[in-house]
């Protein structure tokens, strides 16, 4: 729906490549490489190299589009630096992170992108300790730092959004970058059929704004946009903790300090965005 | 030909990638390595060649790029070093199993710690087994050689393999010497052209690359590079003979001096080969029956030419410029099980030396073929450490 062009998917270990690839199976209809867990930028970098030397040598003629895809754990971690090159380098290719807070193929552990108290098999909540002790990293700010042509946030409940957004990443000349939330029904510990509902949560509650940076223009969307124009209501944290089991411990009224905190760093990043994205 | 050149290993390399012109070079600078990225990107730079020249933020990056573009139906190469070649290690294995024919230069250099630029051989020790296919160079003119040949081999379809050229840092890399060169036209058609096998870039016929294999599968894709391997003797046999008709240079798998009516033979790789031949003539002078072995390709290891040339000999000290702490060498392992099944296989014991760059003396080597002689080597020993 995003592009009509031909693709050359790259994809990180994880799920998505665990789950559509069993040897001698695979379900991907088009160009399909995974090497390894850290380095779809860089896999992907050698691949859309390989075109454009191919092209200026007259070898391909037909136009290709690159696009790779990753987890938290592959983007906002391990392979934050093969992320990072690649931008800086400025290959011609779209990054699609699939965020769903934690290393969810390997078993629920604890990433850089996982919420403050969310519970995690390598941060779980204990008796001493509530979760995890530390706020998520705005990796979408960070690749915004590179200047790259295109970054955005993005929903799969806002699915023309998203559509839209890709679009935006496949045409535009560079690199481009959508972190898109991903809830995950066994990490985040809710019913599979709350997904888009909760993702949906995650935008009304500013946890997860939906935004675009666009050749250095902050532009905020979706939701996200009717909220700082005051024609839609910013529901409490709270809510969209409720929707989910790995936030139930902070729920026994043991907590609300915490809770509160949570909510303060919400308000305080949101605001920091919509001040962006006027400016 | 063309003309001789007074030029060090590392500028050698680069040269011959230039008359190569791969498609893509993904590369990361790396002390000894370091004069290949840069005379390389003065070719890219006066644009001397077609190449896609990419600076990768870390040798991980470098290798998967290279893999990336090998994939996607690119004539690929690359270069590193010890702490690089380490970082590269996971990349390494995916690279040959994924069977992408890249060539890359090893500048050899040990491994830290403690830190230190300097050569040995532990860090293409340490890939020994990631199924790439190993190739050391004595000097400048097989640093060079090696490198355009390597593209033969690892573009055979009976190998279809990454392709190892490894020459010892600093004592090659940065070492002038004479080189003889090709012309430019010779290495084209030496190497010919690059044809991919289902290149990803292939719209038409989509396949994928790097799916999961559980253990129902994962077996018989190791055995097939292991078959791969067991193509490459012959195949870099039959390169070596057309690289003599275009260069005049004959080279090799395993290569014996004096060794026809030798008693005691030391085996070694790397620049200490062209030592042990001074050596070598010098006891000869004194009417001791001594030779020396040189180790072109060491994956696949030549085992049946190397106990070709040791049978029947009364002694041998194999050279190892890498220990594996708790044993001795690898290359003393492999040369053990060559000549396993001779009968009255000679004694065979092993040389820890070199490491970290420490001076290999012409009169140490005399000491390991005295003591050879003697037969009173410990099975492993420790060439010039001080106790």
């Amino acid at each position: 729906m995003a592009t009509d062009k031909p693709v050359v998917v790259a994809t990180a270990t994880g799920c998505f490549e665990v789950a559509t690839t069993i040897y001698p199976f695979s379900s991907w209809e088009v160009p399909w490489i995974h090497t390894a867990f850290e380095n779809a930028p860089a896999t992907i970098s050698g691949v859309e190299s390989a075109y454009k030397v191919l092209r200026r040598k007259g070898l391909l003629d037909q136009e290709i589009k690159f696009v790779a895809f990753g987890g938290d754990g592959a983007t906002y971690d391990i392979g934050l630096q093969s992320l990072s090159g690649a931008i800086e380098r400025g290959h011609d290719f779209l990054y699609v992170c699939l965020n769903n807070e934690a290393y969810m193929n390997t078993g629920i552990q604890r990433s850089g992108a996982t919420e403050r108290g969310a519970s995690t098999t390598t941060c779980p909540a204990g008796t001493c300790i509530p979760g995890k002790r530390e706020f998520p990293k705005d990796l979408t700010k960070i690749i915004i730092a590179h200047d790259p042509p295109y970054a955005a946030q993005a929903s799969p409940h806002n699915w023309k959004d998203l559509v839209t957004k890709s679009g935006k990443g496949f045409d535009i000349q560079g690199p481009a970058f959508i972190n898109v939330i991903s809830p995950c029904p066994r990490g985040w510990r809710h019913d599979g059929s709350l997904t888009i509902a909760i993702a949906k949560l995650a935008v009304e509650t500013c946890v997860w704004p939906l935004y675009e940076f666009e050749n250095g223009t902050w532009r905020l969307t979706g939701e996200s946009l009717r909220i700082a124009e005051g024609s839609r209501e910013k529901k409490p944290v709270l809510e969209w903790m409720r929707s989910q089991g790995r936030f139930r411990h902070l729920l026994n009224g043991e907590h609300t300090a915490l809770v509160e905190e949570i909510q303060q760093s919400v308000d305080a990043n949101w605001e920091r965005l919509v001040k962006l994205c006027r400016l | 030909m063309g003309r001789p050149l007074a030029i060090n290993g590392d500028a050698a390399i680069a040269l011959a990638w230039k008359q190569v012109n791969p498609d893509v070079v993904a590369a990361y600078p790396i002390t000894p390595q370091t004069i290949m990225v840069e005379a390389f990107s003065d070719y890219v730079a006066d644009g001397q060649v077609d190449t896609e020249y990419i600076c990768a933020e870390s040798e991980h990056s470098a290798m998967s790029i290279c893999i990336g573009a090998s994939a996607a139906g690119a004539r690929v190469a690359t270069a590193t070093a010890s702490a690089g070649l380490a970082l590269m290690w996971e990349m390494l294995y995916i690279a040959a199993s994924m069977r992408t024919p890249i060539v890359m230069a090893i500048a050899n250099r040990t491994l830290s710690g403690p830190i230190n630029i300097h050569c040995d051989h532990s860090d293409t020790m340490g890939a020994r087994d990631s199924g790439w296919v190993q190739l050391y160079g004595e000097n400048v003119q097989e640093a060079y050689d090696n490198t355009i040949m390597a593209f033969r081999i690892a573009e055979n379809m009976k190998v279809r393999l990454p392709v190892m050229t490894c020459i010892d840092g600093f004592i090659i890399t940065h070492a002038l010497e004479r080189l003889e060169t090709l012309d430019d036209q010779v290495v084209e058609d030496f190497i010919g052209l690059y044809q991919a096998t289902r290149p990803l870039l292939d719209i038409g016929n989509p396949t994928t690359y790097g799916p999961i294999a559980l253990p129902d599968y994962f077996y018989e894709i190791k055995y097939q590079q292991a078959v791969a391997m067991g193509s490459v003797a012959a195949v870099t046999k039959e390169v070596m003979a057309d690289y003599a008709k275009v260069s005049g240079r004959r080279y090799k798998l395993v290569e014996g001096y004096r060794t026809e009516d030798a008693d005691h033979v030391v085996v070694a790789m790397g620049s200490t080969s062209g030592t042990l031949r001074h050596v070598v003539d010098r006891m000869r002078e004194r009417g001791s029956k001594v030779g020396s072995v040189k180790i072109r390709l060491f994956r696949p290891f030549p085992s049946e030419e190397l106990a070709a040339i040791l049978k029947g000999k009364k002694g041998v000290a194999v050279m190892d410029r890498a220990l594996s702490p708790g044993t001795g060498g690898a290359l003393y392992s492999d040369v053990l099980q060559s000549i396993h099944d001779i009968p009255d296989a000679p004694k065979v014991t092993n040389y820890i030396y070199g490491l970290g760059g420490r001076d290999v003396m012409p009169e140490q080597l005399e000491g390991v073929f005295e003591e050879v002689m003697a037969g009173n080597g410990e099975r492993i020993n420790f060439m010039g450490v001080r106790i």
